[in-house]
């Protein structure tokens, strides 16, 4: 699962929707992979100014990340190769490979295998 | 400028909706002039010759586009359009290596009838080398004769067309100017794939879907059923970052996956060299998504299910039990590994008005839904086409079977503050989806069928 994803993802239970703190999920517990990626900056440019910054610098910082940019890149920054290249490296080619992603509502956690986050609720929580 | 559009004779209702959300795409002025299901040429107004380029370059089901140098019914007509159109332009041809070529559709013409039609033509004065191969410039003259299919379908009873010896209703002399992406289909071909299932999606389809979705560079896409990922590998093809997610994680894992072996959709994506345009896969039930209520989203294209070849099912328990959670030797059932969450039936509408609903969500302004969902020939149970206000109905293409056929709804996410016209929507609010049956139309008719077709 990229890190990029995990900035479009909440808690899954309809009541925590609401919740502020229902987002952004936690990583728990993370294994990390660097896995390269052929430079793609017309991606990032068109989808940073979707990204929850906020949520991505604690995201970040959950994962032991050293600080990123203190305020979303937009207008001529998003020009700036360097700042595309650091983008494109913490938004697409992170990888988290094994973990938990937990919903600081109500504690559910979501698992993580192979890269593969698992959504699907059990029945109480449905 | 004037140009003809060669179309393959396949999914007429596609065609036409293809070439108008690529016009939209590259924000290009396009006029149709002239277009018939039963004719694979199709006149079009567009302002260059740059323009029907890039308008030809991804279509899947076009072939090809040429200059219109001249049209008419008999070739009299032919040739004092051409004069008329072209005349003024000769001199820049007259020292070019060219060729001419026929092409008939559904019409034969005998090897001296075609060597005196273009005979017909040198009145243009090219006097430069004829070369089979790769000349500077390539006419061709398109016939177009009338089909036995379109004879048997606008006169029932009658399935003989005119006769061959008949002269062609309409006669086009073009310049070729490009190919489009038609090629592309067979390198796609599910034969050829790593990873399928029944359920992909063929090839051609998919990138059709891709285009009229708008997939590009730079776009992020979503296939909420991903299964396979036919529709992740063909708006990948046209550079979009694709992500998708399944109720059943083996449809894109795969059932016989091993630890540490590629998930099955990801091998697609390696075999065609596609792989910096995959983003994710995850586990999740379209009706209790995890994603966030932002417009993060520029298409979503998907094949929901309809409960005829795979169950159409949703997190939950039919009898509502299991509201408890279930503890095993101190740990939550649900945590434990091998744990299936229960699944129930849904109705086909529901997930339908789930899909819509989440679209307006998620989509970015202008940004589009490709859903594929069957529909029946049979009138008394032909679903409606279901509506949002937030979401424009942009087109309705129908791929016809033997016992029922699909259509392909593609909707645009209208800008904050514009609703569309949902008068004509089903009205019914089913969303609660307690009995399958009780809410799918659908099944309950196919099901019936093949009762039928399956009794002794
Ligand atoms: C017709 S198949 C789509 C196939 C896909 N287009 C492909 O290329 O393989 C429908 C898929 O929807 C999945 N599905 C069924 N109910 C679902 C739900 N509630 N949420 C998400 N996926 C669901 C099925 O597991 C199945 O893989
Ligand atoms: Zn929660």
């Amino acid at each position: 699962m990229k890190l990029i994803t995990a900035n479009f993802l909440t808690c899954a239970v309809k009541g925590c929707k609401a919740s502020p703190a229902s987002f952004p999920l936690h990583f728990r517990d993370a294994e990390l992979e660097l896995q390269e990626l052929d430079f793609q900056p017309d991606f990032i440019r068109n989808i940073v100014p979707r990204i929850d910054w906020h949520a991505l610098q604690i995201m970040a910082n959950e994962l032991g990340f050293p600080k990123i940019l203190d305020k979303k890149p937009e207008g001529d920054e998003l020009k700036d190769e360097q700042i595309l290249k650091e983008l494109h490296r913490l938004l697409l080619e992170t990888h988290i490979n094994e973990g938990k992603l937990t919903c600081g509502n109500c504690g559910h956690e979501y698992l993580i295998k192979e890269g593969i986050a698992n959504f699907l609720l059990p029945s109480h929580l449905v | 400028m004037e140009y003809v559009i060669r179309f393959a004779q396949v999914h007429e209702t596609f065609r036409r909706p293809e070439i108008e959300s690529l016009a939209a795409l590259a924000g290009i002025d396009l006029e149709i002039l002239y277009y018939d299901q039963f004719s694979p040429y199709c006149v079009i107004r567009v302002p260059t010759e740059a323009d029907a380029r890039t308008l030809i370059a991804r279509s899947i089901l076009a072939k090809d586009i040429f200059e219109l140098w001249g049209q008419g019914t008999n070739y009299e007509e032919v040739h004092a359009d051409v004069r008329r159109r072209t005349q003024h332009r000769w001199d820049e041809f007259k020292n070019v290596s060219f060729r001419f070529t026929i092409d008939s559709f559904c019409g034969k013409r005998k090897i001296e009838a075609k060597r005196a039609i273009i005979q017909s033509f040198s009145y243009v004065g090219f006097d430069g080398p004829i070369r089979m191969k790769n000349p500077d410039e390539d006419f061709w003259v398109l016939e177009d004769f009338v089909s036995d299919v379109e004879v048997a379908t606008r006169t029932p009873g009658n399935t003989h067309a005119y006769s061959e010896a008949l002269e062609p209703r309409k006669i086009y002399l073009g310049r070729w100017i490009a190919n489009s992406s038609r090629n592309i289909v067979s390198k796609y071909d599910l034969k050829k794939r790593r990873y399928i299932s029944t359920t992909s999606m063929d090839a051609e389809l998919s990138l059709v879907t891709a285009n009229m979705a708008h997939a590009a560079p730079g776009r992020l896409f979503y296939d909420p059923f991903v299964g396979t990922g036919s529709f992740c590998v063909a708006a990948a093809h046209f550079g979009a970052l694709t992500c998708g997610s399944d109720i059943d994680p083996r449809s894109f894992k795969g059932r016989e996956k091993n630890d540490k072996e590629p998930m099955g959709l990801f091998t697609n994506f390696q075999q065609y060299g596609i792989e910096s345009k995959f983003m994710d896969a995850f586990s999740s039930d379209l009706t209790n998504t995890p994603l966030l209520n932002r417009q993060f989203l520029d298409g979503i294209v998907c094949d929901p299910p309809y409960g005829v070849r795979e169950g159409l099912r949703v997190l939950g328990t039919r009898d509502g039990s299991g509201r408890e959670e279930v503890i095993i030797d101190g740990v939550p059932a649900h945590y434990r590994p091998g744990y299936i969450p229960p699944k129930k039936p849904y109705g086909f509408e529901a997930m339908q008005n789930d899909i819509l609903a989440f679209a307006s969500r998620t989509l970015v302004t202008d940004g589009r839904l490709c859903m594929w969902m069957p529909t029946s020939i049979d009138e008394d149970v032909e679903l409606l086409i279901p509506m949002h206000p937030h979401l424009e109905v942009v087109s309705v293409s129908v791929q016809p079977f033997n016992q029922w056929s699909r259509r392909l709804i593609t909707y645009r996410r209208l800008p904050e503050g514009q609703v569309s016209d949902i008068s004509k929507a089903r009205q019914k609010g089913d969303s609660e989806g307690i009995s399958a049956d009780d809410l799918n139309a659908f099944r309950r008719k196919v099901c019936h069928q093949y009762t039928l077709s399956y009794a002794p």
